[in-house]
């Protein structure tokens, strides 16, 4: 700690210099603090459903290819599960194309079934629900991000489903209620979700009448998930609708998977982010100890020993990097919170941010040690002889 | 002579240029006493530097002995020769090679931090210094707002902190105008005087080095002692 007023004062010496090469890794660390959240949450999905009791039935080839409603009995009498529901991707969007809503068609008695433990709703806002039939029971979040309430009528585009006999892609619901989730490490998966009537939708689509998109099971011993799982599976075998169940969360990753490898996409910007800031900020380090020859020269007559300038060295360089880093992934952190409204159904966790200080060591050690081995090697008389 | 803080004997130096070796001290012998003040000249290309470099522990011999404060610098790597530079050596250059970021104050405090004093005991320790050379009041500036002699005060605030067991002075007047440099002179003669502190000072300046106890001469590698003034 002793020579950290020094390191300091040697790191300002040239302060616009440094104040930019600041600024860039500072640059460079927002980015990697956002990006790498981003491929962390795409790469660990929250499910949207809490515990380890839920599996989901998908198309065994594609979740987006749908099963048939008849398969929903079949998987009811499998023993070990409680209650089944099933749901359809709407896909839809409110006014403009960017508002996307998860806005899914459910059956109300089996959702509940299936979910009672995972949504604060009042039973009114529940019998409201039932007994509207364009109703529909908005997250709290969407209300207020769309200043929605009770009564209003919601308009959604649909982006699959056209409406018999019009054609039409435009849905309309009454909103009814509105409902939070009791996980919050949940609440931003849920944000963008609204629900509506099955019945309502099944009658109204202009196809794929009497199908489902997937099943969602809820049973009764968590531990025995696998071989449920392969019971139900087993129901569909040869048939032409064969099934693929699994836990929640894999369902999600899969369903991530559809939009491609985000996170080779992320971690290949961020690579050449780190490659251009390797060569900028070791240009920075090499030049400032080309610069401060003399100086390092003087430091080694007072006593200080080979080990101990590239030690200083090294020093300046960890202090650099770990300075911007911490200011860059501090105002990523700040600006998640932004970065969720535009990935809803992705839940942000700051839990990407501490391999950005080991991002940083690794960064500083990169560029400071060919300037630190070169100011270590100094020979003092050569050094001083055009300056004494 | 005995009792000698710093003593050469048969001390040579040759360096390589390319295919060329070049001879630059030819078996030299020196005895230099405790609290001397002693004024090195001679032409450029002399060996003056060398001889001073190898004194203060900078450089090594190409062959024979050199011992300093009791200790065989000849048998020292550089480790070794930086541990006994920060306790035995300070020195003061003719440019005062000061450290441009750091103010006057912590420009001396720089060789404790290689010692085990407080933060506070290493600031006393520069003020004081700084108080010798008589420029406390400019502990607060830094090198760009001082003026050569004032730097140079600095310098020799500096290489008296850590209170070595010699000063090695590379022409430490060679970038003063007369006034600072009788100044710089008459505290370096001070010291050795009043503080029994050794010095070894190189030097292109016959004013200069009247201020010194003894005058030595070098040429070609050879040492010529020239007179010795009542100290």
């Amino acid at each position: 700690m002793k020579y950290l007023p020094f390191i300091w004062a040697t790191l300002w010496r040239k302060k616009t210099r440094t104040l930019f090469t600041l600024l860039s890794i500072v640059i460079a660390f927002l980015l990697f603090g956002v990006l790498e959240t981003v491929a962390y949450a795409f790469a660990h999905p929250a499910s949207g459903l809490s515990g380890s009791d839920k599996l989901i039935t998908t198309n065994k080839y594609s979740i987006t290819l749908p099963l048939p409603f008849a398969d929903v009995q079949e998987v009811r009498s499998v023993p070990g599960i409680t209650d089944v529901t099933w749901i359809t991707w709407f896909g839809s969007y409110y006014q403009e194309s960017k508002n996307f809503i998860f806005a899914f068609p459910i059956d109300t008695d089996s959702y509940f079934g299936v979910h009672k433990d995972d949504f604060i709703i009042s039973e009114e806002q529940i019998k409201a629900f039932r007994e509207t039939r364009t109703g529909t029971l908005v997250n709290v979040a969407l209300m207020k991000k769309f200043g929605w309430k009770v009564g209003d009528k919601v308009p959604l585009h649909s982006t699959i489903w056209t409406q018999k006999p019009s054609g039409s892609l435009d849905w309309t619901f009454d909103i009814v209620g509105s409902f939070d989730v009791k996980d919050p490490s949940q609440a931003s998966a849920q944000a963008g979700t609204m629900w509506f009537h099955y019945e309502l939708f099944d009658e109204g689509r202009s196809f794929g009448n009497g199908t489902v998109g997937w099943l969602e099971e809820r049973i009764a011993d968590s531990s025995q998930s696998a071989a449920i799982a392969t019971r139900i599976d087993a129901l569909f075998a040869n048939s032409s609708n064969e099934t693929k169940t699994q836990p929640a969360k894999d369902f999600m990753m899969a369903f991530i998977k559809q939009m491609g490898d985000i996170g080779f996409v992320l971690h290949a910007i961020l690579g050449a982010v780190f490659f251009t800031l390797l060569f900028l900020t070791g240009n920075t380090m090499m030049q400032s100890v080309r610069e401060r020859i003399p100086e390092l020269a003087v430091l080694k007559t007072l006593g200080f020993s080979d080990g101990r300038v590239l030690g200083l060295v090294i020093a300046e360089s960890l202090l650099l990097c770990l300075l911007a880093a911490g200011i860059g992934l501090g105002l990523s952190f700040a600006v998640l919170p932004i970065v969720a409204q535009g990935l809803q159904g992705v839940h942000l966790t700051p839990d990407a941010l501490p391999p950005g200080i080991a991002v940083a060591v690794l960064l500083a050690l990169i560029v400071g040690l060919p300037p630190a081995l070169r100011a270590m090697r100094l020979n003092i008389v050569d050094a001083l002889a055009d300056k004494r | 002579m005995s009792g000698a803080i710093v003593s050469l004997r048969n001390v040579v130096k040759r360096y390589a240029r390319g295919k060329q070796i070049v001879d630059v001290l030819e078996k030299l012998n020196l005895d230099i006493a405790q609290g001397e003040f002693v004024a090195l000249m001679g032409p450029s290309g002399s060996g003056k530097t060398t001889l001073l470099n190898l004194i203060g522990g900078l450089d090594t011999p190409t062959s024979g002995e050199i011992t300093v404060a009791g200790q065989r610098l000849d048998q020292l790597k550089e480790g070794g020769l930086a541990r006994w530079r920060a306790r035995h050596v300070g020195f003061v250059f003719q440019f005062y090679n000061l450290m441009p970021m750091l103010s006057a104050q912590r420009n001396v405090e720089l060789p404790l931090l290689l010692t085990h004093l407080s933060a506070a005991q290493r600031k006393t320790n520069a003020l004081a210094a700084l108080t010798l050379v008589g420029i406390a009041d400019r502990a607060r500036h830094k090198p760009n707002e001082l003026s050569g002699g004032q730097a140079q005060r600095v310098a020799i605030a500096r290489a008296l902190v850590a209170d070595p067991t010699i000063l090695v002075c590379d022409e430490p007047t060679g970038d003063l105008d007369r006034k600072s440099a009788d100044d710089v002179l008459h505290l370096l003669q001070m010291l050795s005087r009043e503080h029994g502190k050794s010095i070894v000072m190189v030097t292109h300046d016959p004013k200069a080095a009247e201020f010194a106890g003894r005058q030595l001469h070098m040429d070609k590698g050879a040492l010529l002692e020239v007179g010795t003034l009542a100290a």
